[in-house]
C-alpha cells in the first residue's frame, strides 16, 4: 500500500475543506478504502478520517421517515428496532451483506461508496485495462470470466456489477441521499457507466454525505429484502431483490409495490415495469411471475453470466409471493 | 469552524489503549492495526491471514465490537478499547468461557484461525446472536476455518453462550 498522509476531521466543515484537496479520500470504516489502496486501486495521498466526528451517527426513525446519520453502523442500523419495525428490507438487506465484523465497521454513508468487486477491477497488476480506473484503456471483463458480472445497465465500457445491498432497498423505497448543500434520489447519486465508466456517483469534490432519509410507506413496512447467493451466509448476491406491498382491504389487489435489483445490474435497479404491471391487479401466482420477467427487459449477457437472466425474476416472484401470503 | 486544513506529517505519534494498557508508537499512516499489533508492539496473538477482510483471523474488538484488524488504521483507532486474544483471560490465567469451550469441545484443528474465532465468538455471544445453531453459523460466517472445524466451533459458542447465559 502506498503511504499517505492522514488527517483526522473533528467536524463536518473540516472534512468538506479536506475532501475538496486533490487526491484525497475520506476514511470512515475503511472497509472499501483500505482494501482498495492494498490492492493498488485506490492510491489517495491524503486520507481524512471522518470516523470521530461526533453527531453523524444517530438512527432516528419515525412512522414517517427514517433518517440515518451517514456514520452509523451498518451493524447497529440492522439491529435498530424501529428499522425492523418500520423498514424490515433495509434491516434485512444489512444484516445480509458482508460479515458481522465488516457490519461493525461499515458506515452506512461509506457503503453507498462501496466500489464494485469486479475481479478485473481489482487487480491493477495483471490487468491493466479497465475504464473505471483508467477511462479509455478497454474492459478486461468483456471476453473474461463474467460469471458475476451486471446484465442490466451495462455497455460497452463496462459490466462491473454494483455489490451492495443497502442501496438497492433504499431505491426501492425512494430513499434519498444529504449531501449538505443538496439532497439527491439514492437512484440518481449511483450512475450507470455508459461511456464514462469512472464515475459511479454524482458527488462532487468537497461534498461529504451526512445522512439518508428514508420515506415512511405502507409498502415500506411491508417488505423483503431477498439474496440469493453461491454459499448461504457472508456472499456477494448472485440476485437479489428488495420488494415492498401494500394489497387494498381485500388482501390481494396491490395499492402499492415497490421492486429493486441487486447483484445483477450495474448501480441499483429499479424496476417500474414489475410494479407498473402488478399495481391494482389481484396477486396469483401466475401474474406475479409473468410481471416479474418484465424486469429483465433490455437484459444483455456475456456467457457465463447468463443465468442471471433467468435467476432474477425467480428471486423478485418469490419475494413478492412471500410477501402476499404474509396478508 | 476549523477552516483551514492542515495535513499531518509522514510519521505519526500515537498512543493505543491494548488490553487496558497504553502504548506509544510512531508508525506511518499507512500502518493497519494488524501490522502494529503483530510487528510493533509483539502481541503475535491477532493472526495475518489474508489481509484483504476475507477470513476473519484478524479479529480483534474496538471499544468492546467485533472488528477487522487488517482493514482497521492504526491512526484512526486512537482513543478507542482495542482487545485482543491476549487480553481476555483474567489476570490469574483462567481463560474466558469461550477460550475453555474451545479447548472442551476440540474446536480446532491447526489452530490459525484460533484467536479470530474466539474473539469473534466472544462478541457474537455478547450481542446476542448466538440463541441457535443456525443464528451461530450465520453470525460467525467472518470466520473461516480451511481445516473444516466448523461443527466443533458451532459447539464450543452454543456451549459458552449457555454458560454465560446461566
Amino acid at each position: 500500500m502506498r503511504d499517505f498522509s492522514y488527517f483526522r476531521a473533528d467536524n463536518i466543515e473540516a472534512a468538506r475543506n479536506a475532501a475538496a484537496l486533490p487526491g484525497a479520500m475520506l476514511l470512515a470504516g475503511g472497509t472499501t478504502l483500505i482494501d482498495l489502496a492494498k490492492c493498488g486501486v485506490a492510491e489517495p495521498s491524503t486520507v481524512i478520517d471522518i470516523s470521530h466526528i461526533k453527531g453523524l451517527n444517530a438512527i432516528d426513525v419515525t412512522a414517517d421517515r427514517a433518517v440515518i446519520g451517514a456514520l452509523a453502523r451498518m451493524s447497529h442500523v440492522a439491529d435498530d428496532p424501529q428499522v425492523k419495525n418500520l423498514f424490515p428490507a433495509v434491516s434485512e438487506a444489512l444484516w445480509q451483506a458482508a460479515s458481522a465484523q465488516l457490519r461493525n465497521m461499515a458506515t452506512v454513508g461509506g457503503n453507498l461508496m462501496q466500489r464494485t468487486r469486479c475481479p478485473y477491477f481489482r487487480d491493477p497488476q495483471n490487468f491493466p485495462a479497465c475504464n473505471k480506473r483508467a477511462p479509455g484503456s478497454g474492459c478486461s471483463a468483456i471476453g473474461g470470466v463474467t460469471r458475476g458480472h451486471a446484465v442490466l445497465g451495462v455497455s460497452e465500457a463496462c459490466i462491473a456489477t454494483y455489490p451492495g445491498d443497502l442501496a438497492v432497498a433504499l431505491v426501492a423505497f425512494d430513499a434519498e441521499v444529504d449531501l449538505g448543500e443538496r439532497k439527491l434520489k439514492v437512484e440518481d447519486f449511483f450512475l450507470a457507466p455508459g461511456a464514462t465508466a469512472e464515475q459511479e456517483h454524482d458527488i462532487r469534490p468537497g461534498e461529504v454525505i451526512t445522512a439518508i432519509e428514508i420515506p415512511g410507506s405502507a409498502a415500506a413496512r411491508r417488505s423483503t429484502y431477498i439474496k440469493v447467493r453461491d454459499r448461504q451466509s457472508y456472499e456477494f448476491a448472485a440476485a437479489s431483490a428488495a420488494v415492498g406491498l401494500e394489497l387494498e382491504s381485500d388482501g390481494r389487489t396491490v395499492r402499492d409495490i415497490r421492486v429493486a435489483l441487486g447483484g445483477v445490474a450495474t448501480k441499483p435497479w429499479r424496476v417500474r415495469a414489475v410494479e407498473d404491471a402488478l399495481k391494482g391487479k389481484a396477486l396469483s401466482e401466475e401474474l406475479v411471475r409473468k410481471a416479474s420477467e418484465l424486469a429483465m427487459e433490455g437484459a444483455v449477457d456475456h456467457g457465463a453470466n447468463h443465468y442471471k437472466i433467468a435467476l432474477a425474476p425467480r428471486v423478485i416472484a418469490r419475494a413478492i409471493l412471500e410477501l402476499g401470503e404474509t396478508a | 469552524m476549523n477552516d483551514q486544513v492542515t495535513i499531518s506529517p509522514t510519521t505519526l505519534s500515537i498512543h493505543l489503549a491494548i488490553n487496558g494498557r497504553d502504548h506509544a508508537l510512531e508508525i506511518e499512516p499507512r500502518v493497519t492495526l494488524l501490522d502494529a499489533l503483530r510487528d510493533r508492539l509483539h502481541l503475535t496473538g491477532t493472526k495475518k491471514g489474508c489481509d484483504q477482510g476475507q477470513c476473519g483471523a484478524c479479529t480483534v474488538h474496538v471499544d468492546g465490537e467485533r472488528v477487522l484488524a487488517c482493514l482497521t488504521l492504526a491512526a484512526q483507532v486512537e482513543g478507542r478499547e482495542i482487545t485482543t486474544i491476549e487480553g481476555l483471560a483474567d489476570q490469574d490465567g483462567t481463560l474466558n468461557a469461550v477460550q475453555a469451550a474451545f479447548l472442551e469441545q476440540d474446536a480446532f484443528q491447526c489452530g490459525y484461525c484460533t484467536p479470530g474465532q474466539i474473539m469473534s465468538a466472544v462478541a457474537c455471544i455478547r450481542e446476542g446472536h448466538a440463541g441457535s445453531d443456525e443464528e451461530i453459523r450465520e453470525y460467525m460466517a467472518g470466520n473461516l476455518c480451511r481445516c473444516g472445524a466448523y461443527p466443533n466451533i458451532v459447539a464450543a459458542v452454543r456451549q459458552a453462550a449457555r454458560e454465560l447465559r446461566s
